[in-house]
């Protein structure tokens, strides 16, 4: 027992230049900003604003910010893999295999859990009180608690590669091979732990939309008046509830047996590693769902926006997506076929997830007979859902190609199955954040994004991500498997560098995303949201200022249909003013901010750490400093603020003259087109 | 069309068997179902919205066009028909192809065991009392009895162009049955990541004349050493062999031992110093 447990100086990696000093170059740059934002005099407002605010619509824009920055982190790694399997045709490359299982591990892990999670969850978070009509979440504390835990379970895998090492089983680590006996470093232990605490936060983010969700809606929002996006979020999140306990537990079960020599999946002592395989999958099919299911809400607005009609067949997309949440649940065997389960049970699994094929297909004919008889705009969101229709469909057929169980004998951990996961999690769930990201953006932040850097970036992603991976289901069929650090088949090279062409490809498309991003602050006035409303959108989101006030609605909308918002606009068009008289103003009550979440994640981080340095001292002290923590919170005299009666006045008084003045526009354009064609 | 495609590549759709050859059937079979509702489906996507863009004048409007029972009728059925059908491919290709299911044949099956090992393969003829290191060697037209376990980690042992892979797992011993049609090398690999030497986890699969295959199983049992408890042992350290190599004898058991642990599984890595960053093994 020595005072820091396993910690040494042998943890920072000295002999090797590439992970030294890229965690050296991260950190400087980490540095700069923290010394900039320092300097700048921005930490009280930050500190007051962002990190301790427990409003759903900043905490969303965190876990955005959150997934972009870890969607740079993952892509360098694909970077090195895809350059790495270039290089390394009968060559050892530039990363050793220690080195490239744990980029691949990292990318996996980094890409699902820090990236696509994180997207979809701040997209529910901005958007799904704002389509509610209501002002906050369940609980708007809670809520930061996630956010954070989410934001130290990134931070805990991205010191894994400065301090130790990172897991070097894949993103799911399976035993026996993730066991102390073949695994003795510490990378497990970053992988399990990092999940571990922010898998805590994800099961609240769950609970506290399954609860918003049932439990504050505006008056008269009944079930089948709620948006497409708020079902496919309510599936989501009921699929959290269901499956973050099995994943929080089998990682528990996996720690038993590095920590304490249980025996849970050891295949000596009684343990029995295909149970992990079993577990983690009954979690893991279904949070392909969880991902993907957001991502049809953000594509059911997107397409009904654009197409300037409702959603094609809303009940019949609110039974598709109920159905694949609970078959979704009915399918993980699929992704073992070839453990040698017998006849009976693979062809069960292989129709089960089959028929996850058919609620999918009805959601793709829903979206083809919306924009049937509609009038298109292609503005990018819709450039994205059009992508994403088509890819996805390939995607889908692949899908139930490796359902097929005697297709899969000869399929799986091929990189035909790679293809066909990143064909269906970029086309789908990654597009669908893109489009989220770039439909809902002037609502969070009150001016739209550039058109022609937005058009350059999708163009650009589609033709990439066919350029890298079409021509891995090629080299799938040609018998490489995936993971491969080197190989000697002369065949696969040209394809891999295809895809190492396309990886690129994608390269500018982020950059081209990150313009977008620059291009569009800078032009900010002249893309102001002055109205709220910049799309022409049909629910409620779209109702309030953009950026909404804290209290999102001066007065809770009252919801008489499935499309309030645009029923309300079409009678405002046709009468010429705003619908409603303004309404008897009070003061609303807010949750007041809270550090909690931020104090909480801050020893999450510290007792992980500890955890996996077998640093036993420092994980009690960080155990009780967040047992404090709660305990403060849970004594706190009051919790929440007062927003006055002017302020709130002030703010609707603001919105609604906006509204007029444009309808008012809107109506003079009209008359002078109407005399014009007299 | 997906074989030419896949151009010269050694591997599923080029099948030298009767279980690869099955297999690529039904792949291909699934494919071109599948692409007769995908194929359609993406045009309509694209027609469709080209089609109703907003300057097309031409283009009729049908603002309140939400809802058609017979729409709604034709797009769960149009899925659920080409599901149905896959599902009755699934369910009887997956009990015609049973790995565990004996070939028709009428030459006795050849039996080999397969041990995998950090991170080389073992290929045991107990019959024939020989065993090989990364090199299996087969009668062609035989039917081949593979019985597939692990000595440590998982992996999956596959030969792309013979048929269905199956996993590797150290206390279990799983049923594979597959043929070499006609003679040839074969490449055969592990599926599963199982630690550093991963990548170097392939084997050439020798498919031979009956003749050869006893000239080679005559000169094998006449050279190379034992393999006893302790050569086995030696074995479960990690390396990489550089070369294939054969066994002239086999101690009887030895492949039920590894399978029921009475030999301990592989230790893992013991340089526990370099683990934390170790350099690699090229």
């Amino acid at each position: 027992m020595t005072l820091f447990g396993k910690l040494t100086w042998q943890a920072i990696p000295w002999s090797e230049p590439l992970p030294l000093f890229s965690g050296l170059g991260v950190f400087v740059i980490i540095l700069a900003v923290v010394a900039w934002v320092w300097a700048k005099g921005y930490v009280p407002y930050l500190w007051r604003e962002w990190i301790t605010s427990v409003d759903h619509k900043r905490i969303g824009v965190m876990y955005c910010i959150l997934a972009g920055v870890m969607l740079l982190r993952g892509f360098i790694d694909a970077i090195m893999m895809r350059t790495q399997q270039v290089m390394a045709y009968n060559a050892p490359g530039f990363l050793p295999p220690s080195h490239f299982a744990q980029v691949f591990s990292a990318h996996g892990t980094i890409m699902i859990f820090f990236v696509a999670m994180p997207f979809v969850i701040g997209l529910m978070n901005v958007i799904v009180p704002l389509q509610l009509g209501v002002r906050d979440v369940a609980f708007p504390t809670l809520n930061s608690v996630s956010f954070w835990l989410t934001a130290a379970g990134a931070l805990l895998v991205n010191l894994s590669l400065v301090v130790g090492e990172f897991d070097r089983t894949g993103w799911l680590p399976y035993p026996p091979l993730s066991e102390l006996a073949y695994s003795p470093g510490v990378g497990v232990d970053y992988y399990c732990w990092s999940l571990q605490i922010s898998g805590i936060g994800t099961l609240m983010t769950g609970i506290n939309f399954v609860t918003t969700i049932l439990k504050l809606r505006a008056p008269g929002m009944h079930y089948t008046r709620m948006p497409m996006f708020c079902w496919t979020a309510l599936a989501s999140n009921l699929l959290i509830v269901a499956a973050f306990p099995v994943l929080t537990a089998t990682l528990a079960m996996l720690l038993l047996d590095r920590y304490v020599g249980f025996h849970f999946f050891t295949d000596t002592g009684g343990g029995n590693s295909m149970m992990f395989m079993n577990l983690i999958w009954a979690w893991g099919h279904p949070e392909v769902y969880i991902l993907v299911l957001p991502a049809f809400g953000v594509f059911s607005e997107v397409v009904s926006t654009f197409s300037n009609k409702p959603l094609f067949g809303y009940r019949s997309m609110i039974y598709a997506t109920m159905a694949i949440c609970i078959i979704s649940f009915m399918v993980w065997l699929h992704h073992f076929f070839t453990m040698g389960a017998g006849a009976d049970v693979n062809s069960i699994f292989g129709i089960a997830s089959m028929i996850i094929a058919v609620p999918t297909g009805v959601k793709i004919f829903n979206w083809l007979f919306t924009m049937y008889g509609g009038s298109l705009r292609f503005r990018t969101p819709m450039l994205w859902a059009i992508g994403f229709m088509v890819t996805f469909t390939i995607g889908g057929m692949t899908g139930v190609l490796l359902a097929m169980p005697t297709a899969d004998f000869q399929l799986h951990n091929s990189v035909f199955l790679v293809a066909h996961f990143h064909n269906v999690i970029i086309g789908a769930v990654i597009f669908g954040a893109f489009a989220g990201y770039v439909y809902w953006f002037p609502k969070a932040f009150g001016f739209t994004l550039d058109e022609g850097w937005g058009k350059w970036a999708f163009w650009l992603w589609l033709i990439g991500f066919w350029v890298a991976w079409a021509p891995g289901y090629v080299v799938g069929l040609e018998g490489m498997t995936r993971r491969l650090q080197h190989y000697d088949v002369a065949e696969w090279r040209p394809w891999l560098i295809v895809a190492e062409v396309g990886v690129f490809i994608i390269l500018l498309g982020i950059i081209a995303q990150i313009g977008q991003i620059v291009v569009s602050v800078r032009t900010r006035e002249q893309r102001r949201d002055v109205t709220g409303d910049p799309w022409d959108g049909r629910n409620l989101e779209w109702a309030t200022a953009s950026p909404p006030p804290a209290f999102n609605f001066a007065v809770l909308p009252d919801v008489t249909d499935q499309e309030p918002y645009w029923d309300m606009k079409a009678r405002a068009r046709e009468i010429g003013q705003l619908t409603s008289p303004e309404p008897k103003y009070e003061p609303i009550h807010m949750p007041r901010n809270s550090p909690t979440g931020f104090v909480t994640a801050f020893l999450a981080v510290v007792t992980g750490f500890a955890l996996i340095w077998h640093i036993w001292w420092l994980v009690l002290l960080g155990l009780i400093g967040a047992y404090a923590t709660f305990v403060v919170f849970a004594w706190r005299d009051h919790d929440e603020e007062l927003i006055p009666v002017e302020e709130v006045a002030r703010l609707d008084r603001a919105n609604r003259a906006a509204r007029s003045a444009a309808l008012q526009h809107r109506q003079l354009r009209r008359e002078s087109q109407r005399e014009s064609a007299e | 069309m997906l074989g030419e495609l896949s151009g010269c590549g050694r591997a599923q759709l080029q099948p030298a068997g009767p279980i690869s050859d099955a297999e690529r059937k039904i792949l291909l079979d699934s494919v071109v179902i599948m692409l007769a509702i995908v194929v359609p489906t993406i045009v309509a996507t694209l027609g469709v919205a080209w089609w109703y863009r907003g300057s097309n004048a031409r283009a009729r409007r049908l603002p309140d066009f939400v809802y058609s029972g017979r729409v709604e009728l034709i797009v769960w059925s149009i899925p659920a028909l080409v599901v149905i059908f896959l599902g009755g491919i699934a369910w009887i290709s997956s009990h015609d192809l049973d790995p565990a299911q004996p070939l028709p044949s009428k030459a006795p099956p050849v039996d080999v065991q397969v041990v995998s090992l950090d991170w080389k393969w073992l290929f045991i003829y107990p019959k024939l009392g020989i065993a090989s290191i990364n090199r299996l060697v087969v009668p062609a037209g035989v039917p081949l009895h593979l019985t597939v376990t692990s000595a440590s980690v998982w992996n999956a042992f596959w030969i792309p162009q013979l048929g269905s892979m199956l996993y590797c797992m150290n206390g279990m011993a799983g049923t594979l049955y597959l043929e070499a049609d006609r003679p040839g090398t074969y490449r055969g690999e592990s599926a599963m990541v199982s630690g550093d030497g991963f990548a170097d986890m392939h084997f050439d699969t020798d498919a031979v004349t009956q003749d050869q295959f006893d000239a080679w199983v005559a000169s094998t049992r006449s050279s190379g050493p034992a393999l006893d408890d302790a050569a086995y042992r030696g074995l479960l350290q990690q390396s990489v062999p550089p070369h294939p190599f054969t066994y002239g004898s086999v101690r009887p058991g030895l492949f039920a031992d590894i399978v029921m642990q009475r030999l301990p599984p592989g230790y893992g890595p013991t340089d526990a110093v370099s683990d934390v960053h170790p350099t690699g093994l090229k």
